[in-house]
């Protein structure tokens, strides 16, 4: 491919076919400017997106760091603390749920348990099944959508059909019912493993169609691009036409809509603890420590607020962060 | 347009075979592979096994799933009769089946049930679409002004924040707190004020979720058609800025919102699994989430097929209402 004479400056956002000349244009060209560094000279600009990209990092490592961070304050999630517990109520002694120097964020009713462990344990659970079910969801999202575009005819019927299908599903429903019947033991993993395992497939599963159908969409139109017939015309094989030519310009929506999908998979997994389906305890999980919470709604506050806060603060973060990236990408992005 | 509504319906039909095919899979297959006895488990730890295997003959659990599948099916339109040797049960049209758990019938259990999650999926719905599209708009006209910026905000922490937990907060403040409320649920034909004070907070904390979607979405696609052609041209033929707005710009940014609103509302009227659990109240969600966590099968198929049913004819609706407010839609 020779590089066609362009000038990136010209125009604020190349299309996606333009990008991938941009980028290979990078290393002739002074001025040229790969899509990458376009998108991240935007973001650096957005103060918003740029903070809640710096939250989901520190998230990360708290959510690696946990055992670190429970050491260090010295309290761990299923110690039980019944003796900061009243006993008639069952709520903890003193103000704000038993907060003080050592509970930093209070501890649980009646067992007692520390609460700022467990947040900081829950994180572990929440952004594990929130990154992992996005990538199950991509991989598949991205192959059946690449497969139905390029090869279109029956192919296509297919897999539109399962996508149309899946999404009117009453998701939510059959998501539960799979994670609940799912059994407790598989593939040598046990508890907790299970759970998380189950859920990461489950909520993946159903997540691909809204990444196919857009991968589908873009491949469509994509084929037929003078680059493609280019390189047909050349002598390449389907499959090289498919992993070399497509798929690197289908990189920017495909990372748009995983920001996107992270936020909403973590609300999904915290809504499956919330009913009960999800981790068991004692292993601590924000949606959970909520479920617990309406029993207290009115006699402790507090165990409700903490991790609410927590999963307001996540999902908040990678929504502004996922905006941000939306923006920077997205060639007819405005704002 | 007859054409078009014969061949809708048939796919919906098809579709409404599919999902009660995979209801029946996910909860006789995954089990049996994963090695457990469904009729034991539906009998309880402890009982003999004569008694299990009365159970397994009446429900007709040991026959194939297809004939399983096909007396599902008839039961609806003609009513079934389960019978082993001399205990013989009548279950008349429309017979969804009996609980595997307490032996209730299942089809007066869901009507009962429905006008508590219509009431609620309806209410919120009129609420969030009001708020959420005028907030949409109106930051859409005068983007980039101090009202355009705290209303995003505003709508971004909304679609950041789990319902269970602005239920929660709005119960402890609102309920508790303030006292302002009683949030207890009352039928509506016991006391019409009675069910408005039960649904209020439940309406609201709904409301708020989907508003701020809804006015994420109104704003993105207000500005797209803002920048269209026939918005230049319908200012350039000196039409007043409310009909360029009001009829030229609004049919179009309707079309997704309305989407939505079918695919939502749909799901809704199927349950409101959250919002009903986080309330307590009576309504189809709450009753299936027990009925999964008892793995209760004739419920969850029964309220599985309405959630589907209503999801179905919502976007049908939806369909139809396109053609009417965007005439470039044409139904064939």
């Amino acid at each position: 491919m020779t590089a066609p004479l362009h000038e990136p400056t010209a125009e604020a956002a190349p299309s996606a076919a333009d990008e991938a000349a941009v980028a290979s244009a990078d290393a002739k060209a002074v001025q040229g400017r790969s899509l990458g560094r376009i998108a991240w000279e935007r973001l650096k600009r957005d103060k918003l997106a740029l903070s809640g990209g710096i939250i989901v990092l520190l998230l990360i490592a708290v959510a690696i760091l946990a055992p670190v961070i429970a050491h260090a304050v010295g309290q761990d999630p299923e110690l039980h603390h019944e003796d900061l517990i009243d006993p008639l109520f069952g709520t903890p002694k003193g103000s704000l749920g038993g907060l003080s120097g050592s509970h930093l964020f209070g501890v649980e009713p009646v067992s007692g348990r520390d609460i700022f462990a467990r947040i900081v344990y829950g994180a572990q659970i929440s952004l594990l099944v929130g990154f992992l079910s996005a990538v199950v969801a991509v991989v598949l999202g991205t192959v059946l959508g690449i497969l139905a575009g390029f090869f279109g005819g029956w192919v296509d019927s297919v897999i539109s059909r399962v996508m149309d299908g899946l999404l009117a599903f009453p998701q939510l429903l059959f998501i539960i019912a799979l994670v609940s019947v799912m059994p407790n033991q598989m593939l040598g993993l046990t508890g907790t493993g299970v759970r998380v395992f189950v859920m990461i497939l489950v909520i993946g599963f159903f997540g691909w169609p809204y990444i196919g159908r857009v991968v589908r969409g873009q491949t469509l139109s994509l084929r037929e691009r003078e680059y493609v017939e280019a390189a047909r015309s050349l002598g390449a094989g389907r499959l090289y036409i498919l992993f070399k030519e497509l798929l690197p310009n289908l990189v920017a929506p495909i990372i748009v809509y995983t920001t996107m999908m992270i936020p909403t998979n973590i609300l999904t997994e915290a809504a499956l603890s919330f009913l009960g389906v999800g981790v068991k305890p004692p292993t601590a999980s924000w949606g959970q420590m909520l479920s617990n919470a309406i029993d207290y709604y009115d006699s402790d506050p507090m165990y409700m607020v903490v991790p609410g806060v927590a999963i307001f603060i996540t999902v908040l973060a990678f929504n502004l962060f996922g905006d941000g990236v939306r923006d920077a990408l997205d060639p007819k992005g405005s704002r | 347009m007859l054409a078009y509504l014969i061949r809708r319906l048939f796919a919906a039909a098809v579709m409404l075979l599919v999902i009660i095919l995979v209801v029946f899979s996910i909860f006789f297959l995954v089990p049996k592979w994963a090695g457990v006895d469904v009729a034991t488990s539906f009998v309880g730890k402890q009982a003999d096994p004569a008694a299990v295997q009365a159970v397994r003959e009446k429900l007709g659990l040991s026959d194939p799933i297809y004939s399983q599948v096909w007396e599902f099916f008839k039961g609806i339109f003609a009513g079934r009769t389960y019978a082993a040797g001399g205990d013989v049960t009548r279950c008349a049209a429309p017979c969804f089946g009996y609980s595997f758990r307490s032996e209730q019938a299942v089809w007066p259990v869901l009507t009962d049930r429905f006008p508590v999650t219509l009431g609620l999926a309806l209410g919120a719905a009129v609420l969030w679409l009001v708020f959420g599209v005028a907030a949409g708009v109106l930051s859409a006209l005068k983007r980039g002004s101090l009202w355009d910026r705290g209303a995003m905000v505003v709508a971004l922490g909304g679609v950041s924040l789990p319902i269970y937990f602005t239920g929660l907060l709005s119960l402890a403040i609102f309920s508790y707190g303030l006292k302002w409320i009683d949030a207890q649920y009352v039928p509506i034909g016991q006391s019409f004020t009675g069910w408005i004070g039960g649904m209020i907070l439940p309406w609201i904390t709904l409301a708020f979720l989907y508003a701020a979607m809804y006015a994420r979405i109104t704003r993105a696609t207000m500005l797209e058609i803002l920048g269209e052609d026939y918005i230049r041209t319908a200012r350039a033929k000196g039409l007043r800025e409310q009909t360029v707005i009001g009829k030229h710009a609004m049919r179009s940014t309707m079309t997704p919102i309305l989407t939505m609103l079918g695919m939502d509302l749909g799901a809704l009227i199927g349950g409101a699994i959250l919002t009903e659990t986080t309330f307590s109240l009576p309504g189809l969600g709450q009753k299936v989430l027990d009925a999964i966590k008892n793995q209760d099968l004739p419920f969850i198929l029964g309220v599985t097929l309405i959630t589907s049913l209503a999801v179905l004819i919502a976007n049908l609706v939806v369909d139809i209402l396109y053609a009417v407010i965007d005439p470039r839609v044409r139904l064939t």
